[in-house]
């Protein structure tokens, strides 16, 4: 089984609002995959359909192997997940959460219990381990729902938004701990719309709009498809009027920002050279000058702003 | 057959999660425990009738009370906590959590109601067989477990205070047309005719029965009635929680 995840034209309906819209990708064994969109793109019912909450319309979904349509339970039996929205059990404590996802997954008691020790301790939590969760601060509870997610050393881990809200330190560790999950050859599923985590994250990331997929690539091709969006950060020893620099033909746009100048270029070498015979002719002093890629956050830009203005 | 074997084991867990959340819950104790505990007392003081007359309808009524008070909160609950989500996400069809959450109101039922049972022994007030009063605790509390699950599927509300009225609105009339107050025999025919679509009203006569020799009902039929009614409702629940599942998730 090469593929961990495996969606052909899914599609679900709310109404008279589409969702997600004949969604197709695979997800490889192995693959820390993200799921990148803005605020209702689809991004959570996607994993919904994926982790067997909801039905789709059409379209079909495999996870490890199986069919979430046909065989929820043998699917699920075989994935971890941790919601967009905190819901351990808070009259619970956090070990009793542990064991009681544990053996509704079929761990064996010992197994279960070895494996609750094991990640209370990795994360932090094994020193306040029979205490309510309703006394957890939200770094807590989002570490227990990732041990939670864990405790059945699952095949596949999705992931909905891990993250969002933490403080730095819960939010490192999180990643940190899905990276070393990774690196023991586990796929990981990973929505979310922080970009730079997915860029850190993800071997691969697929760019969700208004229910359809806008792109799928690694981070780094989806930044060399967009190469117009590169720029040239430079500061000069005076302020400089716009207009002069614009009238090379290679630069499409030029942004103050602060004491510097973005020079957008798709040929940033012939604009270099350009900027040094500008300055020496104005009698000016470059301080700086820096070319740099375009993020994650203009791709995702650039594509989600280009469906919208194609849709127009 | 292993398959539905685990399903059913995963039902045990949920109900013992259940047990360790729900019991305790404010709402649970007032109609499960406070509420039946006042209206048996309303029910046995002043009245100048010999204890074993009061029995059945006593054993009825708490008996009722308490297998319907878990049941009806559970699924509001974890769905406003969203851990109801949760339980989905894990390897466990629906019906393994509406049969864990029969489970907890069933178990939650059978204990409180062996308290009034417990009275008749040390009263000396003995049934004519204990074995089979005890199988009749069994399959009532079954099913009024069953049916008090049945009342949370609908409305699919997140509020379990909602749930708990609604399911009021349907548990008090029911008291009242099973031959708790009024024997079945002493009812006007239009009154039997109501009180035959009771479930309580065969638990009630069956009881009637064991303790006083006489009833309105063969005790084969209130048996037979108590099981039907038991395997509809958890019947109906699971299709009916299924039908609002997407509702109460969305």
């Amino acid at each position: 089984m090469e593929n961990a995840i495996a969606v052909k034209d899914l599609t679900k309906h709310f109404e008279d609002v589409t969702a997600v819209d004949h969604v197709s990708f695979k997800v490889k064994r192995g693959e820390i995959f993200g799921f990148l969109g803005p605020n209702g793109a689809g991004k959570t019912t996607t994993i919904r359909i994926l982790t067997g909450l909801l039905r789709p319309d059409e379209g079909e979904a495999f996870v490890a192997g199986f069919d979430v349509l046909k065989n929820p339970v043998e699917a699920k039996q075989r994935i971890g997940v941790v919601p967009e929205v905190s819901n351990a059990y808070v009259d619970l404590s956090a070990w009793d959460n542990l064991v009681l996802i544990g053996r509704l997954y079929g761990v064996p008691t010992q197994r279960l219990r070895e494996n609750a020790t094991r990640l209370l301790k990795e994360f932090g939590l094994y020193e306040v381990r029979d205490k309510l969760v309703r006394a957890f601060s939200k770094g807590m509870k989002q570490r227990l729902l990732l041990c939670m997610a864990l405790v059945n050393d699952p095949e596949v881990l999705f992931l909905d938004e891990p993250t969002s809200g933490l403080d730095v330190e819960s939010a490192r560790l999180l990643r940190e701990k899905i990276n070393e999950y990774n690196r023991d050859g586990k796929t990981v599923f990973l929505s979310t719309h922080n970009m730079d985590e997915a860029n850190q994250l993800c071997h691969r990331i697929a760019i969700i709009n208004h229910g359809r997929i806008a792109a799928i690539d690694t981070p780094e091709n989806l930044r060399a498809e967009s190469m117009e969006l590169q720029y040239i950060e430079v500061a000069f020893s005076k302020p400089v009027n716009q207009q002069g620099l614009l009238e090379n033909p290679n630069i499409t746009r030029a942004v103050t920002a602060g004491n510097k100048m973005r020079i957008y270029t798709a040929q940033p070498s012939e604009v270099i050279e350009f900027l040094v015979e500008f300055a020496k002719r104005k009698h000016l002093k470059i301080l700086s000058l820096n070319t740099m890629m375009p993020s994650l956050e203009d791709v995702f830009l650039k594509l989600i702003k280009g469906k919208e203005a194609a849709k127009q | 057959m292993s398959r539905l074997t685990e399903q059913f084991k995963r039902s045990f867990v949920i109900a013992e999660k259940n047990i360790k959340i729900y019991y305790s819950k404010g709402p649970v104790l007032i109609f499960g425990l406070v509420f039946p505990l006042f209206l048996a007392l309303a029910y046995i003081i002043g009245r100048n009738i010999p204890l074993r007359e009061v029995l059945p309808g006593l054993i009825g009524m708490t008996t009722f009370f308490t297998a319907t008070s878990v049941g009806p909160s559970i699924v509001p609950w974890e769905t406003r906590s969203k851990t109801l989500e949760r339980l989905l996400c894990c390897p466990v069809a629906l019906w393994t959590i509406i049969v864990g959450d029969m489970l907890s109101s069933f178990l939650f039922g059978l204990i409180i109601s062996i308290i009034p049972l417990a009275l008749t022994l040390v009263l000396a007030i003995e049934p004519l067989n204990f074995v089979v009063l005890l199988f009749g605790l069994i399959v009532a509390n079954l099913c009024f477990a069953a049916l008090s699950v049945l009342l949370s599927a609908y409305p699919p509300t997140d509020i379990p205070a909602t749930s708990m009225m609604l399911s009021s609105l349907v548990k008090f009339p029911l008291v009242f047309i099973s031959g708790v107050f009024i024997p079945v025999d002493q009812l006007p025919p239009w009154g039997t005719i109501i009180a035959s679509i009771s479930p309580l009203t065969y638990f009630t006569d069956m009881v009637r029965q064991l303790f006083l020799g006489r009833g309105f009902y063969p005790l084969a039929l209130d048996f037979m009635a108590v099981i039907a009614f038991a395997v509809a409702f958890a019947f109906a629940a699971i299709k009916l929680h299924e039908e609002t599942l997407a509702k109460r998730l969305s």
